[in-house]
């Protein structure tokens, strides 16, 4: 089951590579992991994308946790919530591509952010299905390069992840 | 104040009320050892290797209540560490490591005896730091203590680069530290706990499984009453060994794979487990499948919530520290009317008695070669049972452990986690310096015993009057145990030639050595080192029977109750 873990941790150097050193030593999965700073400077908030057993699950929050620099652990894909992810695109586009490119950004409610006489960037957010479809209604052949940030998420409503 | 970071360091540990600090100089801690030259509170065991230094502060802090310290230079001086740390941290043992970095500006210049100490000891601390101004030293090395003492003890290494250690500034040592991000949970939670003790009064089959928590937590009294109370059996982990008195009816030895028949059957056959500090490690309940098979339900008191459900399921998990736990449950049943079922009991204890009656722990003795078992027997009877008993790792660490029977915690110190050879000897020494007056025996084979046997030299120098058993058969015995059983009698690497005179080589360290080749001078030998040489280190190397295996034996992968008794059974 893919899973969806927030946590806050002290803005500290080394922070990262010590959650990211307890997936590698302890084998679990990371697909993806962003982490910035918040509105206090002192913590970081990281999103991880992780898969497992409710098991694996269990130990992946009690080993985070457990982690001295971690202020607070929440899996919140365990109840309403919502993912964002950024991507960047650039693509092959001139001819009649071109206007294609526009049409299908607009559809699906991209930007265009850079233009030359034969690229565009393209910005687009949303969860990760959604970026793949962009991904896959665009002609393969016209992908220059794709960079994606990785999930960010947060819960719905009242549910606040704060110190 | 104004004092430089390396007066500030040595002033913490004045604080700290710390009373050695095993370590070794280098280039990057010159000014650290300038300051501890120039102070007598906090005293400096030199080592001659160091790993030495950590394993000698590690058993320092097994043997008492209190944090061991290690200083160590930069690159190599930090890289021998990491044995040493590594080992602690598999068993959750308080230390605090201060190791020497490159100055601040050469850090990522590959400078002389440059490494990333933090990130290579990451994975093997339970948090680390990297003193970046001089400023943060006070306030780290407090956090340092805190944490290795608080909550799962654990290692922690505060890493100090040499200008920091010139650089000055005002010092204050903090009163109090606290942590936003750290807050271990002392207290057990109530409702759990009640639960619990309810499930113990209606458990027909109850078997208590306790580990290094106890010892940790320093809550034997607390599980003695306990078990007492209601009558249960008990058994302790090799780590536990001492958590609840050996020669007690209800201690049914120890359990997993080299313990006793009537430990394993219970606890596998048992409806109610109560684990306390124990983590249901694979040497304890071998194939977790297997074990899941008979319907039990465990209760899981442990201070980390990670151990809990961690390899089995738990029923009644309660975090906490075991001490406090422990109490409240003994609360309860004393201020409810509720006991245990007498009926079920003794039904359960003629079941156990049946399951005892088997003397696994027999051996047959020899008039004509020494048996390490009767060795192990020998020393509990000449030490009456009261020495500290440090062990390396292998079938002598086994035999050590199925028979000196301990009556007391912080009397057995051994690598039960990361298994190190090599710890027997540091152990020691750190376990007589800080019980000057007490028995203190290092049971070791021929082998480990080589992995740190330049602290002999140590041991002279601080007077240390260790008594060194070596069970010498010349053989690395467990794995020569292992290639006989699952190897085909192949004995790859096993075997070693070539050993050094044990006793000459004691001798010329300034130490008594005494080889002992015959079972009639055992006895003989042991007094005469407990005895004459009382104050002298002796190193007594045993010619043992070099085939001795270790019984009982549940083999890797198996279940506890398929048990190889002894060599008949193979």
């Amino acid at each position: 089951m893919r899973h969806v873990i927030s946590l806050l941790i002290e803005n500290e150097s080394g922070a990262l590579s010590r959650v990211s050193g307890l997936f590698s030593a302890r084998g679990y999965n990371i697909e993806s992991l962003t982490v910035a700073p918040t509105e206090d400077a002192s913590m970081s908030r990281m999103t991880i994308v992780t898969s497992g057993s409710d098991d694996i699950i269990e130990q992946i929050t009690k080993q985070l946790n457990k982690l001295v620099e971690v202020v607070k652990v929440v899996d919140i894909s365990e109840a309403a919530h919502i993912e964002r992810e950024l991507m960047l695109i650039k693509v092959r586009a001139t001819g009649k591509d071109r206007e294609e490119i526009k049409r299908t950004a607009d559809i699906f409610r991209a930007r265009i952010i850079d233009v030359t006489d034969a690229s565009y960037v393209v910005e687009l957010t949303g969860n990760q299905a959604k970026l793949d479809a962009f991904v896959g209604a665009i002609e393969p052949t016209l992908v220059l390069e794709t960079v994606r940030s990785g999930v960010c998420g947060i819960g719905r409503g009242d549910r606040v992840l704060k110190l | 104040m104004v004092l430089t970071g390396a007066e500030i360091v040595i002033r913490c540990l004045q604080e700290e009320k710390v009373e050695y600090v095993f370590g070794y100089p280098g280039g990057a801690v010159l000014y650290l050892y300038d300051a501890l030259f120039q102070q007598e509170e906090v005293r400096h065991v030199l080592v001659r290797h160091e790993q030495a230094a950590v394993h000698a502060a590690d058993g320092y802090a097994r043997s008492t209540e209190r944090v061991g310290v290690a200083l160590v230079t930069s690159g190599p001086g930090a890289t021998n560490a990491v044995t040493g740390i590594a080992t602690a941290y598999c068993d959750s043992i308080p230390i605090v490591i201060i190791s020497g970095q490159v100055p601040t500006a050469a850090i990522g210049q590959d400078a002389f005896q440059e490494v990333d100490t933090v990130g290579i000891t990451r994975p093997c601390v339970k948090h680390n730091f990297l003193v970046r101004d001089v400023r943060d030293i006070a306030s780290t090395i407090k956090k340092a203590f805190y944490l290795a003492k608080t909550g799962r003890p654990g290692p922690v290494l505060v890493d100090i680069p040499k200008d920091i250690t010139i650089a000055k500034c005002d010092f204050e040592y903090p009163k109090e530290i606290s942590m936003r991000s750290y807050n271990p949970v002392v207290r057990g939670h109530q409702g759990q706990i009640k639960k619990a003790v309810q499930l113990l009064l209606e458990a027909k089959r109850p078997m208590i499984y306790t580990g290094g928590g106890v010892v940790l937590a320093d809550a034997a009294e607390q599980l003695t009453r306990l078990t007492r109370l209601l009558g249960y059996p008990v058994t302790n982990t090799l780590m536990g060994l001492g958590g609840y008195p050996a020669s007690d009816r209800q201690f049914l030895g120890m359990p997993g794979m080299h313990g006793t028949y009537e430990a394993n059957m219970s606890m596998h056959y048992c409806d109610v487990l109560l684990a306390v500090g124990a983590r249901f490690d694979d040497r304890v309940i071998g194939n977790p499948a297997h074990f899941a098979e008979e319907p039990r339900k465990i209760i899981h008191i442990d201070i980390d919530p990670s151990s809990i459900s961690k390899r089995v399921k738990v029923d009644v998990p309660i975090v906490g520290d075991v001490k406090e736990v422990l109490d409240e449950m003994i609360r309860q049943l004393e201020a409810g009317a509720a006991r245990p079922n007498a009926e079920h009991l003794a039904t359960w204890w003629k079941q156990i008695e049946e399951w005892r009656g088997r003397n696994c722990m027999a051996y047959k003795n020899s008039d004509e070669i020494i048996k390490p078992q009767f060795v192990v027997q020998k020393l509990w009877e000449v030490t009456g049972g009261n020495a500290i008993v440090t062990s390396d790792v292998g079938q002598h660490q086994m035999w050590a452990a199925q028979y000196y029977r301990f009556e007391q915690p912080r009397r057995w110190l051994n690598s039960g986690g990361l298994g190190t050879m090599g710890v027997g000897l540091p152990y020691a020494m750190g376990a007589q310096l800080a019980h000057p007056d007490a028995q203190v025996a290092c049971i070791t084979g021929e082998a480990s015993i080589q992995m740190n046997i330049q602290e002999l030299s140590t041991c002279k120098q601080f007077r240390l009057p260790i008594k060194i058993c070596n069970l010498n058969n010349r053989y690395l015995g467990m794995v020569r145990q292992w290639q006989q059983i699952f190897h085909g009698a192949r004995y790859s690497e096993s075997y070693m030639d070539s050993l050094p005179d044990f006793a000459k080589l004691a001798a010329a360290y300034g130490h008594v050595g005494i080889r002992v080749d015959r079972p009639s001078d055992v006895e003989d030998a042991l007094r005469e080192a407990f005895g004459k040489h009382k104050n002298e280190l002796v190193f007594l190397d045993f010619q043992v029977d070099q085939t001795e295996n270790v019984y009982p034996m549940v083999q890797g992968g198996k279940g506890l109750t398929e048990m190889i008794l002894s060599a008949e059974d193979l």
